[in-house]
């Protein structure tokens, strides 16, 4: 059995960990490319979303490097996201792929499937060795992100542009060669302790920016057409509050054990946006209002075409600007979208914060 | 003057409207709905709604705006879940939310959440929830719920008779069918099955009079809402994962009802353009029913650039395929194997 699993930004990093930790055999699938949305894009249906498209091609190209077993995650709607694994059954089936795919959620037939399923994926069943594997790959997952959200302070104050990219370059390439959590948290830390002492110019301050919208497409690099380096390098401090650690300890972890979440996107969210709707619109709207309140300079709103929640988000948030006089971008990404167009609105839309700020201190 | 109530004639309409008009007429409310859409209808909702939204949203936004004037209170409640386990979408439970945001002048609207997910008692919650905002005293409303129920369950009664909703809904008075007489079956020449979400097959205008170009083919209709509780429930055993969408679900059980009786000539998805429940349950159906049966399968999208022209021209095509099929099929492929054996028609 060789297991692969479908990318999203660095949340390889923390799966690597887990699955070294019950010692398997797997397979990374090159990172994001444009081969593998060709992939993707050919056979799964037109108007399903980019990510499905993605990954599929990740799964693929794992595929014709010998994997045989897709781990996924599960959910349980309505964001079309839960239907993932079903869609990646079908699909594989459908185009001759023979692979199984195993589902890491709660299952319709309760506790015995669960079981059964994290037996045929880990081998193990042993509660204290699954503990610990999760223990050390949440931690791994937390520490990615305090790493990624450093160099989203680092890499608009250097004094030697591109030094945070090298940094954060060589850690990416380090890590997929090393083995065990130990190995990793090292690694993590060495880049983190670069990151520190990296020069930086003093007195700058930054446009800060707030990126929101469907996690995938803002967490992922290739999707967002790297937005945080590219804003970083543009001289902007980003700010993305949605990570994958978020994502594993809120949504996974105190969900299975019925702990109370931290709903604060919620509350900020409540006069524009009553209830969850899925995916990630109630965070979208929480968290603008949350930047608004914060006196950020402008808010980013990414999501691929035709996603259902974010198409709710992006009817509400000309309120959120309106109310707190913040400007926000909507982008829409398909496999359709052009680099250059969209480069040369978020170049626009930086040149008009830098303009609405002279203009307010000048005001002022 | 009873209060005038405004049911836009979208979305959930042609499911719910006969529970809805019964319990504002029992509580002493005029209901006032809107006329079927129309081309002013929908021009009009597509300046105000994001253009990445679906057409069925759209025209809703649209009839919205028709009835604003005419009423006192416009009902538009949040229907996160009409059934156990399942949510309906992420732009249902969102809808009220983007009305209120992107109209303005609008009298107040009643956004009650209804969410039956856990259990169909949140349903009488939600009633009582409305009867407050509304000013109704709660025997009152208790009352009125049944006997919506009552009106609910009979009108579901009509719609297995192999009644379509826009038989009963969008006529007037005088040319209602008479809905006791049974259908005969032997006046139809074929049996077509149309999947699709309600708000868009039962929209003439959005699908462009879909039923009634198949129905003057002779073509007998069968839709989603013919499939009981018992095939939903044996689709979702069936399923390696049940579906989260209610209508995935009706979706699929009619599917597997197509697949086990073979007993239509032909299916139609109808899908609109941006939908994410249909890129995904279109997909499940369609490789399914191409593996199990060899019976034609077409998806047309739909959205409000669709020419009426070309959709025609789509449907004339399958509809011929499927009457040359009867008559012409020999089953002998030009390469001279057998590659699938039809069975023969009767």
């Amino acid at each position: 059995m060789k297991i692969t699993f479908p990318h999203m930004g660095n949340t390889f990093v923390c799966v690597k960990a887990l699955l070294d930790e019950f010692e398997l055999d797997y397979t990374i699938p090159p990172y994001n490319n444009k081969n593998a949305l060709e992939i993707g894009s050919r056979y799964v249906p037109e108007l399903a979303c980019l990510p499905l498209k993605i990954t599929i091609g990740n799964i693929i190209q794992a595929w014709k490097e010998g994997a045989d077993t897709v781990l996924m995650t599960g959910g349980r709607g309505p964001c079309r996201f839960g239907y993932y694994c079903e869609m990646y059954k079908q699909i594989l089936d459908d185009i001759g792929c023979k692979m199984d795919v195993i589902t890491l959620e709660w299952p319709d037939k309760g506790l015995p499937e669960l079981l059964k399923r994290v037996k045929r994926a880990a081998g193990t069943i042993n509660p204290y060795r699954i503990i610990k594997a999760v223990k050390n790959a949440t931690q791994i997952a937390i520490k990615t992100d305090e790493l990624e959200k450093l160099s989203f302070f680092t890499r608009p104050r250097e004094v030697i542009k591109g030094t945070t990219d090298k940094i954060y370059g060589k850690f990416l390439s380090d890590v997929q060669k090393a083995r065990g959590s130990r190995q990793i948290k090292n690694i993590i830390e060495s880049a983190g302790n670069q990151l520190i002492n990296v020069e930086m110019k003093k007195d700058f301050k930054p446009l800060r920016v707030g990126v929101v919208g469907e996690i995938y497409s803002i967490i992922d690099p290739f999707t967002s057409f790297n937005i945080q380096t590219r804003l970083g390098n543009m001289g902007v401090e980003v700010d993305r509050k949605v990570t994958v650690s978020n994502w594993i300890v809120e949504h996974m972890i105190k969900n299975a054990l019925h702990l109370p979440r931290n709903m604060k996107f919620a509350y900020e969210a409540k006069p524009y946006l009553e209830t969850m709707i899925g995916g990630h619109a109630q965070e979208t709207i929480g968290y603008s209002a949350l930047y608004a309140k914060q006196e950020y300079d402008g808010i980013i709103h990414i999501y691929p075409l035709s996603c259902m929640p974010e198409i709710v988000a992006k009817s509400i948030l000309p309120q959120i600007q309106k109310d707190y006089g913040i400007p926000v971008l909507s982008i829409t990404i398909d496999e359709m979208t052009g680099e250059a167009g969209y480069i040369t609105r978020l170049e626009a839309f930086i040149d008009l914060l830098y303009e609405k700020r002279l203009k307010d201190k000048s005001t002022a | 003057m009873p209060e005038k109530i405004g049911i836009p004639r979208g979305l959930f309409f042609y499911d719910f409207f006969p529970f809805w008009d019964t319990f504002f007429n029992e509580t002493g409310f005029e209901v006032v709905v809107s006329e079927p859409t129309n081309k002013r209808i929908m021009e009009q909702g597509l300046k105000y709604c994001p253009d990445e939204a679906c057409i069925p949203v759209k025209i809703f936004f649209g009839h919205v705006l028709e009835i604003k004037d005419n009423a006192d209170y416009i009902f538009i409640p949040r229907y996160t879940s009409v059934s156990k386990g399942e949510y309906v979408c992420p732009k249902f439970g969102g809808l009220p939310d983007m009305i209120k945001h992107l109209l303005a002048d609008l009298p107040p609207v009643i956004s009650t959440e209804i969410n039956l997910r856990s259990s169909s008692k949140q349903g009488k919650k939600a009633l009582y929830e409305i009867g407050g905002l509304l000013g109704i005293d709660e025997e009152r409303t208790r009352e009125a719920g049944c006997k919506a129920l009552r009106a609910y369950y009979e009108y579901k009664k009509i719609l297995r008779k192999g009644f379509l909703p826009l038989d009963i809904l969008d006529c007037h008075e005088e040319n209602k069918p008479n809905i006791n007489i049974k259908l005969k079956q032997s006046d139809y020449t074929m049996k077509i099955a149309v999947i699709g979400h309600s708000y868009n097959i039962y929209d003439n205008f959005a699908c462009m009079n879909l039923i009634k170009k198949l129905r003057e083919t002779g073509a007998d209709i069968y839709t989603i809402e013919m499939a009981d509780e018992e095939q939903i429930e044996n689709c979702r055993n069936k399923l390696d994962k049940k579906f989260f969408w209610y209508f995935g679900t009706r979706a699929m059980a009619s599917a597997f009802e197509i697949i086990k009786n073979k007993d239509v000539d032909g299916i139609i998805y109808v899908m609109s353009f941006g939908c994410g429940i249909d890129s995904f349950t279109a997909y499940l159906i369609e490789s399914r029913i191409r593996k199990e049966t060899n019976l034609p399968f077409v998806v047309l999208t739909i959205d409000e650039h669709s020419g009426e022209a070309g959709f025609n021209t789509r449907l004339e095509a399958f509809i011929d395929m499927i009457s040359w099929r009867r008559n012409n099929e020999d089953n002998v492929p030009a390469y001279g194997q057998h590659v699938c054996v039809c069975e023969s028609p009767t």
